[in-house]
């Protein structure tokens, strides 16, 4: 098991390594001179120097990436052309209502679409299972963004239950707090509710198609113990596996989310940056969401002992 | 009039196109609708300008932010613009950049997987720059690119398509590694067949319908994300009409004028709808295996 785990945390250095290396290369990946760009319209010859230099697209591609992954290792993640304050700092002051907003959103979807999925399959055909479906078809179809502002308008301009927009830290109350979360935890947690009722319904046809599932069955257990004891258990592995691959949506409507409910986190830091074409905020960021995102697989990965003791390493 | 005499000749009969057609509605009815709603779009937006349209781009200051159906049927925005036009002609950028990214990262996928899936030393080189690739949310990576180019619907097309291809990559790869275990790839190889002609003859057509799917997703997403984009700041750029733009002009003005985020929001959730729809239309047809399962 210790050796599995070390080579599972050696193998994720070549895919960090791919990450950074093309999210270090978009620079010359992009169309057209990103310095102009960069620049604006307005800018003078002296400007788009002076960025050309301060994005190092003066120096040797190799040598440039070689001081870039040396100060990223030692959790330099560049300075900011807008604020000239280090990314890392600017990061940290935004990270809490990000984490917040993610990690209630992915208890909340994971409560909810499991047992909707499971549902699903076991009244397989039913109008409850069209249901579930058409839920997952249309949760697929209709943009974050979309979502979120009919959520508002219903919820909070029309009824008046909830607050509009904003954040507030959980130093200021767990009431306020959970408040100013519930409906960007809907907004968001949507499409990957979607995604995961729908694996979650699949696997579990499959499980119950199975001989020992009729076994359970004849021997008078309680549907609910075949259902979760039994089918549950054994179709977790897919199941987890996609709520990893998942994450990738919830961090892309994160920043479209925090837009939307004016929260101050990393997401609403990228879309400055998009504005004011504050490149390393925003390399440094898709660095940030990319590591996140290999880690939870990481993590997955390593919970198939757990879930299910055949799989031995 | 040459189609008379055979109208006359079975008036009651009915053609066998309207036959197959009533048949596939039965079968799959969400399919068919998807495909109706979605020609509808493609109607919209080729035929943009005989639609009682105005310049979709004309300001008039006077009369901005009119409520919709009075004068102007969807209203006017802060600057005055008919919305209903912008509306229309928005449809032409959504399912162009669907439509252009769902070919693009289709082909791009299918030459990169069907080498990989038959070189074994470029197999392992590519498959980790693609797991590499995969690990970037898609959204984040098209920002990234968008950041550093001028805002034009090319380079929208050029960044989704960028974030979309691992993925075709990883199907077509998959796909060749087990077609290439078939007896008849065994065959053709075994009788002397070059591996450029045993792809292109034998595992190329295996692999068009798979793809054909995947393609249709690849559309739905490709819009969704080019309505993301757009409503950032980071996409079409705004002197182009967009749903996402339109929504994007209306972020700080949805609590007075909601009719600017719902118009488009519904246009572009029913396109993405009517093409989601039409691919899980597509993958019960063509591959009854996984349909029993989704």
């Amino acid at each position: 098991m210790f050796a599995y785990l070390l080579k599972r945390l050696l193998a994720t250095i070549p895919v960090m390594g791919v990450v950074a290396l093309f999210v270090f290369s978009l620079l010359y990946i992009a169309p057209g001179d990103p310095a102009a760009v960069i620049a604006g319209d307005i800018a003078t010859e002296e400007d788009i120097a002076r960025i050309r230099a301060k994005l190092g697209l003066d120096q040797p591609y190799l040598v440039r990436f070689g001081g870039w992954l040396w100060a990223l290792a030692h959790g330099d993640l560049g300075v900011s052309i807008f604020t000239n304050l280090p990314v890392a700092q600017l990061i940290a002051q935004r990270i809490e209502p990000t984490l917040a907003l993610t990690l209630c959103t992915l208890l909340v979807t994971v409560a909810v679409a499991v047992p909707l999925g499971v549902l699903a399959a076991a009244r397989a055909g039913s109008w409850i299972d069209r249901c579930v479906m058409g839920f997952a078809v249309l949760g697929f179809s209709v943009p974050v963004f979309v979502l979120a502002y009919l959520l508002i308008m219903l919820f909070a301009s029309h009824l008046g239950w909830l607050p509009v927009q904003g954040y507030r830290s959980i130093a200021e109350g767990f009431w306020p707090w959970l408040q100013h979360l519930i409906l960007p935890s809907i907004a968001l947690g949507t499409v990957y509710v979607a995604l995961i009722a729908r694996i979650t319904r699949a696997t579990m046809l499959d499980v119950l198609a199975q001989d020992y599932i009729r076994t359970a069955q004849a021997k008078g257990l309680a549907t609910d113990e075949v259902l979760y004891g039994h089918a549950l258990k054994n179709a977790a592995v897919p199941i987890v596996t996609v709520i990893g691959i998942g994450i990738a949506l919830l961090i892309s409507g994160v920043v479209v989310t925090e837009t939307v409910f004016a929260i101050p986190g990393i997401g609403r830091l990228t879309v400055d940056a998009i504005l004011r074409r504050d490149y390393p905020i925003i390399q440094a960021v898709t660095l940030l969401f990319s590591g996140a995102y290999v880690l939870v697989n990481l993590a997955v990965d390593l919970s198939y002992t757990l879930l299910d003791p055949r799989i031995r390493y | 009039m040459p189609a008379a005499p055979a109208a006359a000749a079975a008036p009651r009969s009915v053609s066998p196109t309207w036959l197959r057609f009533k048949d596939a509605l039965r079968r799959h009815p969400t399919a068919i609708a998807g495909a109706v709603v979605l020609l509808a779009m493609i109607a919209l937006a080729v035929a943009a300008p005989w639609l009682g349209t105005v310049d979709p781009q004309a300001v008039s200051p006077v009369k901005r932010l009119k409520p919709p159906f009075g004068e102007y049927w969807f209203g006017t925005d802060m600057l005055g613009r008919d919305v209903y036009s912008r509306v229309v002609y928005g449809a032409r950028v959504s399912l162009t950049v669907g439509l252009a990214v769902a070919l693009a990262s289709t082909l791009a996928g299918l030459a990169i997987g069907l080498v990989t899936g038959f070189i074994r030393w470029a197999d392992a080189l590519v498959m980790r720059v693609m797991d590499g690739l995969m690990s970037i949310p898609p959204v984040l990576l098209a920002i990234a690119l968008m950041a550093l180019t001028k805002a034009s619907l090319e380079n929208v097309v050029f960044a989704i398509t960028l974030s979309e291809i691992p993925r075709v990559v990883r199907l077509v790869r998959s796909l060749v590694l087990s077609l290439r275990e078939q007896p008849f790839v065994e065959a053709a190889m075994a009788a002397g067949t070059s591996i450029a002609r045993t792809l292109v003859r034998h595992i190329l057509p295996n692999t068009v319908a798979p793809l054909l799917v995947q393609g249709t997703y690849i559309c739905a997403s490709a819009m969704i994300t080019e309505s993301i984009l757009s409503f950032l700041g980071a996409g079409t750029p705004p002197n182009i009409p967009s749903w996402g733009n339109i929504m994007a002009e209306a972020r700080s003005l949805f609590q007075i004028a909601a009719y600017l985020i719902l118009f488009p929001g519904v246009c572009l959730s029913l396109t993405v709808l009517a093409v989601n729809l039409l691919g899980d239309g597509l993958r019960d047809a063509l591959d009854p295996r996984l349909a029993r399962r989704m």
